[in-house]
């Protein structure tokens, strides 16, 4: 075995260490020692982000290529798309500190933080996979530690809920997904993406392996109608778990979805071409639809985020390297926006003793009026309003779908930013404009999550106007 | 004339440090700091114009655009990218002008109208945000910049009404504003990108160079579903346009918007946001002219129907900023109309001169008339009409700014309207008499309704404070005798006063021009002569309707003697004009129109959003909680899926 394959893993491996190091001092530290878990956590973790971004500070490339006889991938976009779910993880790991370090959390803080890194290792892999076994284990790496946060506050009988049901349906869409896999192999003799994309052809077995494999991702990315559990289970889960959820754990599958279709399926375009479409406009307004009448701040997002899915996938249906430009700026401004919206959610419930009404944020302007703005922002960008960044994200994907002529379907998507307008400006309403006598009382959010605040903020209102970003990741997309 | 920057770049800061510094200072300070913030813009601006009408604009006989500043800001393909810039020609330096000048004014007068408001620094501040983004607006180069200063003139608009005002109505009104215009937006945007499909290029001085050469060949022989490709586009532009410039039926926010702060409907509902369609509209002229012809004569229709449409609604309202509201819609319609009538070239496009003269003039002296009307209800503490009577003796000031921007609107010269709607009339008459005679028939309406208000508002009944009338404000400010406001409130009238009365006299078409070739234009006598005519009848009506509040024809008759039976015959004019217009006319034409923009037009907008509400609510049932029902949907969800793919 030629061990200098292990050199283009660079990301994973400094993972696997952070980890190894973060189990061995959770596992062998004082209770004083524990104090500083959070510190040493997220300087370790800060240090890997920055460690991803080597090539832009100091000019020095990453060793890119197929390894591992194609198991294994790494490209420019493969480095992209994990530090894009690094600076998520940062952010969650930032905002989760006030929670872990109240109440029985406080002792086990340690598990929350390796059972995170350990689903980011299957999210790594995903993303990476040059052959179906590869992302198939990526995402079960990704999946099971996934409902242990979940039902991470298992005291509580929501979160315990929460955890059944994410596990359940998990299963049975990892089944699902095996299903199709075999199918696929069955018909094209193969599991490695190069290979599957040489003999493509279309066959009732082949179609039906695809079909059950997009349930697989489906569930992942709750698409409609995959998408069932999502709001249980985001109720449920503690407040940074569903941030996490909700932004890398989707991201991770949008991105897997994206290579597989363009890589392996990009010669039958015409097959998934259309159910996609189906599947994203119907995303997007069932999203819309059940996001109105929400009155728990948590399932709002939930279905704001199923919404945001179905724009996620738009890219993926122009099947240019602009729609995955696109794709990928996408979800590089939702982690800002969608992360800014739940740091706001995280301190609000933390004060509030766990209140997650939307009528908890009733006068939020008056008592807290930092977070307010935040929250505000964070809305008009997913909202799509200029110049916040949200803007910039959705009109790449409205003109990668002009450029392939998706009239209808952009007018479907863009039709639903207006609705999607109606519901995010009832938050914006209740913090500003509604009085309520159980108002929060005015606090001091802690200093870390004031910290992913800022980050957040910067993101959402520098990242849309710096073109630069939107044109790096231009010339290292590519099409079907 | 890099300077010019400062225009757009003044606002901003502003924006940012009475933003993030306003809450630590006095909002006295706050509120100078950004009056002087726009005086300096205002005076920028005003350099600008100076320079480039009177120094480097011509070149020859041909007012050529400059761009002093224009920077790649992103590239998307080899030959598509949006630029950011600034874009010099007569139209934008005319609209720096107007929004300058109006936005300073309501900057002084907001001193005094909004004192003693809390959150008076986010005022202000948000007034900043405001005029950068109309700034950046008139000045784009490009469409695609244009688009993004127009969404976010939307923007600010929104918190403007909303974030400063605590009232549930207005926040209401300023989301309902905010939805229904980005619904028309979305129109824009599809037409932007097609338009940008097809043409390769954002940048209006490619788009309209050489008679539009660029679009027409790049859009010739496609259509689709039986029109050109072109006329699609171009229409869906339009429908962006007429969101912001309330065309109907997509008018339904600006009534409602009324409930802002009044200085704020002065500066946003009379005489920049509002024209903004107006603007896009001139600004594409040429395209529109040469690739799309039909689509300007369905902007000449909307046109007409709204300004009659709106105008004759304006004659029911009481509150008078709604009143003013229906007249802003009515008005920017005639500038519509305009366009839609103009030809191309020379004194052929009379009707784009006119259009831009009328919005010239019409930004000033709605914008007084907003003011003056904020004045009084600075005063009786009410919005409506029947709380109000005889206030020329305690106001005099308001009273004749008011009077004047009266007469200008109602267009009698040598007051400013005279001469841009002359314009515009004289345009359709040459161009379309239907049109013209119902235009003529709404100045006539126009300049009734005007005196309707002034007349209710000033003179009618001695004034006494009306027991009966809720006062928003509350607190019982209404028992003492209304006075005139103070100076920074009365500064900004005196000052939009002589803007409406001399603007006029302006010879707009040696500056703007649809080709940018300045012509000569002549006063049209026999236009001129019918117009005169129908706004004095207008106003005549209004005097005997509304001047006083019991018509006593005795009293007229001992006063004239000899003219008594003339008097008694005109009291029976009066009567039968009074069962004509009360009776008929109002409850059986306005009366029903008003209904049927309330109800039906605004009620199909609420529709769709109760429709989509129960759709919200019908469809609940899916989300049960139980994981057996998740899992079926799952799995029946995959198995459709292949069965669907399988068997179609």
């Amino acid at each position: 075995m030629d061990f200098s394959n292990f050199l283009y893993m660079g990301q994973e491996i400094g993972l696997l260490i952070l980890f190894v190091i973060l189990f061995l001092y959770d596992t062998f530290c004082t209770a004083n020692g524990r104090k500083y878990f959070q510190t040493i956590a997220v300087s370790g973790f800060a240090v890997l982000t920055l460690y991803g971004f080597l090539p832009q500070i100091c000019n020095q490339s990453f060793l890119v290529g197929e390894v591992f006889g194609g198991m294994y991938v790494s490209s420019d976009m493969t480095i992209l798309m994990k530090n894009i779910l690094n600076m998520a993880t940062l952010i969650v790991f930032l905002q989760s500190r006030q929670w872990l370090q109240t109440g029985e959390t406080l002792h086990r803080q340690g598990e929350f933080y390796t059972i995170t890194l350990s689903t980011l290792l299957g999210m790594y892999l995903m993303v990476s996979a040059g052959n179906f076994m590869m992302l198939y284990v990526g995402m079960e790496t990704a999946s099971l530690p996934l409902a242990c946060l979940t039902a991470f506050n298992k005291y509580k009988e929501q979160s315990a809920e929460a955890g059944v049901k994410y596990i359940l349906i998990s299963a049975l869409s990892s089944g699902v997904m095996l299903f199709g896999l075999s199918f696929l192999y069955g018909g094209l003799g193969s599991m490695y993406f190069a290979d599957m994309a040489a003999g493509m052809q279309l066959s009732t077995l082949t179609v039906l392996g695809f079909v059950f494999f997009l349930g697989g991702l489906g569930f992942k990315l709750s698409l409609v109608p995959f998408h069932l559990w999502t709001a249980d289970v985001y109720e449920g889960a503690p407040t940074s778990v569903t941030a996490y959820l909700s932004v890398v754990s989707k991201g991770a599958a949008a991105f897997a979805l994206l290579f597989v279709l363009y890589q392996v399926f990009g010669k039958v375009l015409g097959v998934w071409e259309p159910i996609l479409w189906w599947l994203a406009a119907i995303t997007i307004t069932l999203g819309n639809l059940f996001a109105i009448r929400q009155t728990d701040i948590k399932r709002f997002f939930a279905f704001s985020s199923i919404s945001q899915a179905g724009y996620i996938i738009l890219g993926i249906i122009s099947a240019s390297d602009q729609g995955m430009a696109a794709l990928v700026f996408y979800v590089l401004v939702y982690l800002f926006s969608n992360l800014a919206a739940f740091g706001v959610i995280a301190a609000v419930e933390q004060q509030s003793n766990g209140d997650t009404r939307i009528a908890a944020f009733n006068g939020l302007y008056k008592s807290n009026p930092k977070l307010a703005t935040v929250m505000t922002l964070a809305v008009f960008s997913l909202g799509g309003i200029p110049i916040f960044a949200g803007f910039f994200s959705k009109l790449y994907i409205f003109f990668s779908l002009g450029a392939q002529g998706q009239w209808i379907l952009f007018f479907i998507a863009a039709l639903n930013t207006v609705i999607s307008l109606f519901y995010y400006l009832l938050i914006v309403k209740a913090m500003w404009f509604q009085e309520s006598a159980e108002n929060v009382s005015s606090f001091k959010t802690d200093t870390s999550n004031r910290i992913s605040l800022v980050l957040c903020t910067a993101g959402i209102i520098a990242v849309g106007l710096m073109s630069f970003i939107y044109e790096y990741i231009q010339t290292i997309s590519f099409g079907v | 004339m890099e300077y010019s920057i400062l225009i757009i770049a003044t606002p901003l800061l502003m924006f940012l440090f009475l933003g993030l510094l306003g809450g630590k200072m006095k909002p006295k300070v706050a509120g100078i700091i950004g009056t002087l913030g726009m005086t300096l813009c205002a005076t920028v601006a005003y350099t600008v114009a100076y320079q480039y009408f009177f120094q480097i604009g011509k070149t020859g006989d041909t007012w050529t655009p400059a761009v002093p500043i224009n920077f790649e800001w992103l590239r998307f393909t080899d030959h598509l990218h949006i630029d950011l810039g600034i874009l010099l020609d007569p139209i934008s330096v005319m609209m720096l002008v107007v929004i300058t000048t109006v936005s300073l004014m309501v900057h002084l007068y907001s001193l005094g109208y909004m004192h003693g408001e809390t959150g008076f620094q986010r005022y202000y501040a948000l007034l900043s945000l405001f005029s950068f983004s109309m700034l950046g607006l008139v000045v784009a180069t490009n469409i695609f910049q244009m688009y993004i200063f127009w969404e976010l003139v939307g923007v600010s608009s929104y918190s403007l009404i909303g974030f400063y005002y605590t009232k549930p109505s207005a926040v209401s009104a300023s989301k309902k504003a905010f939805i229904v215009t980005r619904f028309a937006d979305l129109g824009f945007l599809v037409g932007i990108l097609i338009l940008s499909y097809y043409t390769g290029t954002f940048d209006f001085a490619n788009l309209t160079q050489d008679n539009s050469a660029l679009v027409v060949n790049s859009f010739a022989g496609k259509s689709f579903i039986g029109l050109s490709l072109a006329t699609w586009a171009l229409a869906l532009i339009f429908m962006g346009g007429a969101g912001k410039s309330a065309m109907f039926p997509l008018h339904i926010w600006l009534p409602d918007a009324m409930e802002g702060p009044t200085p704020v409907s002065a500066l946003i509902h009379a005489a920049t946001m509002v024209v903004a369609g107006v603007f896009l509209v001139a600004r594409l002229f040429p395209v529109y002219h040469f690739a799309a012809p039909e689509v300007l004569t369905m902007i000449a229709y909307v046109g007409t129907f709204t300004a009659l449409f709106a105008a004759v609604i304006a004659i029911t309202q009481t509150d008078i900023k709604r009143v003013l509201a229906f007249s802003t819609i009515s008005q920017i319609a005639y500038m519509m109309v305009a366009l839609g009538v103009s030809d191309f070239g020379g004194h052929d496009g009379l009707g784009y001169m006119a259009s831009m003269f009328h919005l010239f003039t019409h930004a000033f002296f709605k914008a007084l008339l907003f003011l003056g009307a904020g004045s009084v209800i600075h005063a009786v503490h009410s919005n409506e009409m029947h709380a109000m009577g005889g206030l020329h003796k305690y106001m005099k000031i308001t009273s004749i700014t008011f009077l004047v921007a009266c007469l200008a609107i109602a267009g009698i010269p040598p007051f400013s309207g005279f001469y841009s709607k002359d314009e515009i009339l004289a345009a359709a008459f040459h161009n379309h008499q239907a049109i013209f005679w119902t235009l003529w028939v709404v100045a006539g309406l126009t300049a009734f309704y005007m005196f309707r208000l002034y007349f209710c508002i000033f003179w009618n009944r001695p004034y006494s404070p009306h027991p009966l009338t809720p006062s928003p404000q509350g607190e019982g400010g209404h028992h003492h005798k209304p006075h005139e406001s103070p100076w920074t409130m009365a500064l900004p009238l005196i000052i939009l006063g002589v803007f409406s009365i001399f603007s006029g006299l302006i010879p707009f078409a040696d500056f703007v021009s649809s080709d940018n070739q300045p012509f000569h234009t002549h006063i049209d006598w026999t236009v001129a002569s019918m117009s005169i005519l129908v706004a004095i009848i207008g106003i005549g009506t209004a005097f005997v309707l509304y001047f006083k509040e019991s018509r006593q024809p005795a009293v007229l008759a001992q006063k004239m003697g000899v003219l008594y039976r003339g008097a008694l015959h005109k009291f029976y004019l009066d009567e039968v004009w009074m069962w004509v217009t009360q009776t008929v006319v109002f409850r059986y034409i306005c009366k029903p129109i008003a209904w049927f923009d309330r109800h039906i037009i605004d009620g199909t907008m609420d529709g769709i959003a109760w429709t989509t509400q129960k759709a919200s609510t019908s469809i609940r049932g899916l989300q049960s909680g139980q994981v057996q029902f998740y899992a079926w949907v799952f799995v029946a969800g995959t198995i459709l899926i292949a069965a669907l793919v399988l068997f179609l």
